[in-house]
């Protein structure tokens, strides 16, 4: 395909070439156990079920939009099951519903966002370690540098090397590295060494524009030189390789050796949303040349293979991904909307006379209080 | 960087408070200001570009870095929307920042951060991730400074839900207003009038408002700052000063002139505004901003909810004009002068029914 470089091939973790590599500090990580490979395959049919569930959900009105993640489950996966979530926080976008899945979030409380319930997702971001669902791409990455600068103020980070630093991971796209933010984090990071992994998702596409009209040189990746930064362009189709590749960068950054930046390859193989219509800039035969083989569907012939799994395992994983998905669409069918009193309480913590004075007529005049 | 660089600041907090009255500068009140609430609360960070080492362009930062260290007064990459998504980032982390933007043309390249992400993070969160983050904005113009260095930002940010915005008017104020700003656990833009930097005044450190009703409480709402009968004029920042001079001249004539300085922009002290205006019954809002869309309509409209009965004569605003902030050689007549404060003034006096 053409539209952007091609994915590494093969398993473990794809790196590029060179110095940048080198300069990924911390020790190889533990190889995967076999109990942990049939985590992740199921962690990843129960992601493409719910996924694909999602967008039958939206053609039946149940929710009014979805942004599928479909073909992107190797990538959300492996990068979110590498998070630690009794210190590490990660900063998603709106298409990372495969992470949230990986790292234990409450999945109606996440997936009410896309029910219209409330933006940022009724799960408690603290608790869950997952900011708030984010609509402005590239709005989250400072965060994401913010919260590891200050892991490195609050003399967790930086000064010791035992492992026991919180680390930031920011997801974003090839579409969002064109924002100013995204430079301006990875400026910010490099030059206070904060403990960030730039998570990229090189998904081909930013709705309708190929990264071949959008990120200039064709790898984000390679930007990463400029701010003196390590990277790792690997294949965000191998779950194995994404899960290795992320772990590294976990353990660079958590040693105090500043920000990695991390892009993993893969492909949007449905819609930029359940509003748009890929039929209008590409082709399913344009589709089919350029996704490459169904993350999925590789990670399954590599487990049967190499005997990890068998067809009764898969057949469990997919029983046990329905149930899940049965039990998520229960718990949307029953979310009814927030009372109306919210709109004005979560404005502020403190609130202000006038505030009170429009909540006071809304109730008077819309709930007849 | 390690725990030694934040415990610096806990060891300054059993420093005396002040108390009693000083002359300050607003450069020298803010300054200490910030280097109180640096000791009180060790989580609390003074930031942006050039705030450490050098002190700030305007010096309101002076000498925190030496004494809190490069922990919790840093200077920061040349980035405004980077400056305020970290402040995001670092409130999430339990941190209240305290950036500043070297100048208030600087705030349009982070409005995204502002708008976008500060302002709702409460929101969004639904309450688990307050934004307690304090934006000090050197504001207003009169220093016969570049382009985008004498902006009025104060209308814009007080139309985002989720934000507060404050302005002082003198150093007791600034002192005061900050000491407050930066202990809430909500947003708030703090726009000091840069015009004012350099003038003293007496800083009353046990009380925020001695005179007030308010007396020994917390530094909210609006204050009259000189009681008339005739007609209320209603600023805020640097305009409060040049309306005390108004109020001074007119005098002469015999006209007895109310200067209520709104400090609040978001909230406005509607109380504060019907409370002077019923019994002046005559009002002129006065401001740097561009008229069209700026804080005098939306004062106006408060003074006419609740005084609708009582007025004189409609609400007169003394304003900027709907152009770009001009050239220095320019801004004299930009900003509202005197003469035409009290060109406002006559035609409330002056004005009659039919």
């Amino acid at each position: 395909m053409d539209t952007m470089p091609s994915p590494a091939t093969g398993s473990g973790a794809g790196q590029l070439p060179g110095p940048l590599s080198r300069q990924l500090s911390g020790a190889p990580a533990e190889p995967l156990t076999d109990d942990q490979l049939r985590e992740l395959y199921s962690l990843m049919v129960a992601v493409r079920h719910l996924d694909t569930s999602a967008i039958a959900w939206q053609r039946q009105g149940l929710i009014p939009g979805y942004a599928p993640e479909l073909g992107q489950e190797a990538a959300q996966v492996g990068s979110g099951y590498a998070v630690d979530t009794t210190r590490d926080f990660v900063f998603p976008t709106y298409r990372e519903m495969g992470v949230a899945r990986a790292m234990g979030v409450d999945m109606v409380a996440y997936m009410s966002t896309h029910k219209a319930t409330w933006h940022g997702g009724l799960y408690n971001p603290l608790e869950s370690r997952l900011a708030p669902i984010q609509a402005v791409v590239g709005g989250s990455v400072l965060h994401a540098v913010g919260w590891a600068h200050g892991q490195t103020l609050s003399g967790i980070a930086g000064t010791n090397t035992d492992g026991t630093a919180g680390v930031a991971m920011t997801y974003f796209g090839d579409g969002a590295s064109s924002q100013g933010d995204v430079h301006e984090a990875m400026n910010f990071a490099a030059v206070m060494r904060a403990p960030v992994v730039f998570f990229v998702q090189n998904n081909g596409w930013a709705i309708s524009v190929p990264t071949e009209r959008q990120v200039a040189g064709g790898s984000v990746a390679a930007r990463a030189a400029g701010y003196g930064m390590p990277a790792l362009q690997i294949d965000g189709n191998d779950v194995v390789a994404v899960v290795e590749a992320t772990r590294r960068a976990f353990a660079h950054a958590r040693a105090g050796n500043g920000p990695v930046l991390i892009e993993a390859m893969t492909y949007r193989r449905g819609p930029h949303s359940t509003s748009d219509d890929p039929g209008r800039y590409r082709s399913l035969n344009d589709e089919r040349d350029d996704a490459g083989e169904d993350p999925v569907e590789r990670f399954r012939k590599r487990l049967l293979a190499d005997g990890v799994a068998d067809e009764s395992f898969f057949a469990e994983a997919l029983a046990a991904a329905k149930t899940e998905e049965e039990h998520i669409r229960a718990g949307i069918q029953a979310l009814g909307p927030r009372p109306g009193m919210e709109m004005f309480d979560l404005v502020f913590q403190e609130t202000t006379p006038a505030l009170q004075a429009q909540a006071a007529s809304w109730r008077e005049e819309s709930e007849h209080v | 960087m390690s725990n030694a660089i934040l415990e610096s600041g806990a060891a300054m907090a059993d420093r005396a408070p002040r108390h009693g009255v000083e002359e300050l500068s607003m450069q020298q009140a803010l300054n200490l200001a910030l280097d109180e609430v640096l000791a009180e609360n060790p989580k609390t960070l003074v930031f942006g570009e050039d705030c450490g080492r050098l002190g700030g362009v305007f010096r309101i930062t002076d000498g925190l870095q030496a004494k809190y260290g490069t922990g919790r007064v840093f200077d920061t990459p040349l980035a405004e929307s980077g400056i305020l998504g970290m402040s995001a980032g670092l409130a999430m982390a339990g941190f209240h920042p305290i950036p500043e933007v070297q100048f208030d043309g600087f705030a349009y390249p982070a409005i995204n951060q502002i708008v976008c992400q500060i302002a709702r993070m409460n929101y969004r969160s639904r309450g688990t991730m307050p934004m307690p983050v304090t934006l000090r904005v050197p504001s207003f113009g009169g220093i016969r400074a570049p382009e985008h260095h004498g902006e009025s930002l104060e209308a814009l940010f007080a139309h985002v839900p989720g934000l507060k915005v404050v302005s002082p008017s003198n150093p007791h104020e600034a002192y005061h207003l900050l000491k407050y700003a930066a202990t809430r656990p909500d947003p708030v833009i703090f726009m000091e009038p840069k015009s004012r930097y350099w003038q003293k005044g007496e800083v009353t450190f046990d009380s925020a408002d001695p005179a007030g009703s308010a007396a020994g409480g917390p530094p909210t709402g609006a204050k009259v700052m000189r009681e008339g009968r005739h007609v209320t004029l209603i600023a805020w920042g640097a305009m409060v000063a040049r309306c005390l001079q108004v109020a001074g001249l007119a005098a002469e004539d015999g006209i007895d002139v109310e200067v209520l300085d709104l400090r609040w922009l978001k909230p406005i002290d509607a109380a504060a505004l019907a409370a002077s205006v019923r019994k002046t019954r005559r009002a002129v809002v006065v401001h740097e901003a561009p008229l069209t869309s700026g804080l005098g309509a939306e004062v106006a409209q408060l003074i006419t909810q609740s005084c609708f009965d009582t007025l004189k004569a409609p609400v007169e605003r003394i304003t900027g004009f709907d152009v770009p902030y001009p050239s220095g050689d320019l801004e004299d007549e930009y900003i509202p002068n005197i003469d035409r404060i009290l060109f406002g003034i006559q035609r409330v006096l002056e004005y009659r029914r039919g």
